[in-house]
């Protein structure tokens, strides 16, 4: 049976290996493009005011009631995705958001989509079940 | 004989309290929700699924959240033998995480947001919930005389404890533009925080579930044996480098993914343990199935069975990329937090709420029932959302896929099963604990009476 002080080293270790992994996480984040485009910026806060991830979905995180937007831009487009915020849909309300809040969403919506694919058909699946795009 | 749970003072059974009734708001907005899927446009001028959603995930956090609390502090005072460190102290933070909550839920039904996934309320609301825990830190730190020599559940309520606070701080790293100004970054960390946040209760709640099977048991020796700190340090390790399975998909570092992944096959050495254990105690399950606390801990075994077996082949990234977006993640989640969260919590609320003023309460004849219908409601619930995520993994993986309203469509029909279940869960968990709230409810009025009398 372990001692007591060989428990407490074992936590000691863990510890002190996931500080170490946050805080290199928090330094070396995986983007290290900042978005210069403060209009983007904005449309986060206003995806998050309206609560859109309660229902779609961003790289397959979020709600199930309607699609994953990740790459909505590049298939739908500017336009479309107004038309989307505007009218609603059955499921969806119309949220009336002013016109600078819909264009700061869309180019948060534009800004995620220029981030990655989605899609999970455009991955391998490898010999040792990892994945890769 | 069961154990007197009286000699300490009740407020851990308000936290509890408190708990069983956000379960009961939380199911309801559940079950709106789901008829939200049925009915599209359902209630959708003033709870639409954007309000509904975090009500019914918020509520249920809480529910075990509250629960967890409650059910430490009930125990550390019977494991130490004393009275917890400050009454006052729990008291504030009682009174803080109720107010918090109320303003929580009632930003929600306005639809004032503003935070992300699974914490939608505005930001400011988490510091009273950083302000209580805190609160609870140096309750449960001061009751322990000595960290030295310490049972398996003393160093899960410590860890928990910790770790709530840490995992909770840094899922508010996003107020910072460094790390919302992209969103790969502020998802990696959004979900390095949300995987270890559900370790960090799970390790309360795992810890007052050994210290209440030690107590049914009369085995003090298992707390101190090498195999429930080997569990403890494989839960340990998990939960803080197991938490990349949320974002296998997501462009983000590619070591996040490997080591997610070989972390996540120690959790074959739980499961070969679970069923190890079932083997040999067979007998015990024959012995204490009559007392109502030890079958809600049988049949969260049972469910950690499942979950994890669930969540071992969703750790494979190439099985994750077809699960992941689909509903078969939603079945783990409810499989966790019903199945094993809500039973563990609901085994501990019996024990420390089944003898109150006026005595035992008496089980009411329909809980057996209840007990079955509540059981296997949840595996048909489960099922069905597992089947619904094998309709959606079909759609996207087809090459010329049709669009998402007619996948929908299609997969309707299992969201009335889903239904059905859900409702039936709900209607059975509220026979089971309608009487505990009754009967503490009764207890407080009848006290409240007796001693404005002797005034």
């Amino acid at each position: 049976m372990a001692t007591d002080r060989q428990k407490r080293m074992i936590a000691v270790f863990l510890t002190a290996s996931f500080l170490l992994y946050s805080f290199y996480l928090y330094y070396a984040m995986p983007f290290k493009r900042d978005i210069k485009n403060q209009e983007a910026s904005e449309g986060k806060l206003v995806w998050q005011r309206y609560n859109c991830n309660a229902c779609h979905q961003i790289f397959g995180l979020g709600g199930y009631l309607g699609p994953d937007l990740t790459n909505e831009y590049s298939i739908r487009g500017h336009d479309v995705i107004i038309a989307f915020i505007k009218s609603g849909a059955p499921s969806m309300p119309v949220f009336h958001m002013t016109e600078n809040e819909m264009n700061q969403l869309v180019a948060f919506l534009k800004d995620v989509d220029r981030s990655g694919r989605a899609d999970p058909r455009t991955f391998t699946i490898k010999s040792n079940g990892t994945i890769e795009q | 004989m069961e154990p007197s749970n009286n000699k300490y003072p009740a407020s851990s059974k308000l936290f509890i309290l408190t708990g069983l009734l956000l379960l009961s708001v939380g199911m309801m907005f559940g079950l709106i929700g789901m008829l939200q899927y049925l009915i599209p446009g359902f209630l959708k001028q003033y709870l639409s699924f954007e309000k509904i959603r975090p009500l019914h995930v918020s509520s249920v956090v809480f529910w075990i959240i509250f629960g967890a609390i409650g059910s430490v502090i009930n125990y550390v005072q019977q494991y130490t033998g004393r009275v917890i460190y400050s009454q006052r102290l729990v008291n504030i933070q009682w009174a803080l995480f109720v107010g918090t909550t109320i303003l929580i839920l009632i930003s929600y039904c306005l639809g004032i947001f503003g935070g992300r996934e699974y914490w939608e309320f505005p930001p400011v609301l988490a510091l009273p919930i950083i302000a209580g825990w805190l609160l609870f830190s140096i309750n449960f730190i001061k009751s322990i005389p000595t960290f030295r020599h310490q049972p398996v559940y003393v160093w899960m309520w410590l860890t928990g404890v910790v770790f709530f606070l840490f995992t909770f701080l840094e899922s508010y790293l996003w107020v910072f533009p460094y790390f919302r100004n992209n969103i790969v970054n502020d998802m990696t960390i959004q979900w390095k925080s949300y995987g270890s946040m559900v370790g960090a209760w799970n390790m309360l709640i795992y810890g007052c579930s050994i210290f209440l099977m030690e107590k049914i048991s009369g085995d003090k020796n298992y707390g101190h044996s090498t195999i429930a700190f080997a569990l403890y340090f494989t839960g340990l390790f998990n939960l803080m480098f197991n938490w990349g399975h949320h974002i296998y998909t997501l462009p983000s570092h590619h070591f996040i993914q490997y080591i997610s992944y070989a972390v996540s096959m120690t959790e074959l050495g739980i499961l070969g343990r679970i069923l190890w254990k079932w083997k040999s105690s067979l007998s015990d399950v024959k012995k204490h199935f009559h007392y109502i606390a030890f079958r809600f801990l049988v049949a969260a075994d049972w469910w950690i069975f499942l979950s994890l077996l669930l969540a071992i082949m969703m750790s494979i990234p190439g099985v994750n990329l077809y699960t992941h977006g689909t509903h078969i993640t939603v079945a783990h989640t409810m499989g966790t937090t019903i199945g094993i969260n809500t039973f563990l919590v609901l085994a501990i609320a019996f024990d420390i709420l089944h003898v109150n003023c006026f005595g035992a309460v008496p089980y009411t004849k329909y809980f057996n029932k209840a007990y079955w219908l509540a059981n296997i409601s949840l595996f048909v619930f489960w099922i069905a959302l597992i089947l619904v995520g094998i309709e959606k993994a079909k759609w996207q993986m087809r090459a010329n896929c049709v669009p998402f309203s007619s996948m929908m469509h299609q997969i309707h029909p299992l969201f009335y099963i889903v239904f059905a279940s859900g409702l039936m869960l709900a209607t059975a968990l509220l026979v089971i604990i309608y009487p505990m709230i009754k009967h503490q409810f009764e207890c407080y009025i009848s006290q409240k009476s007796s001693h404005a009398k002797s005034v």
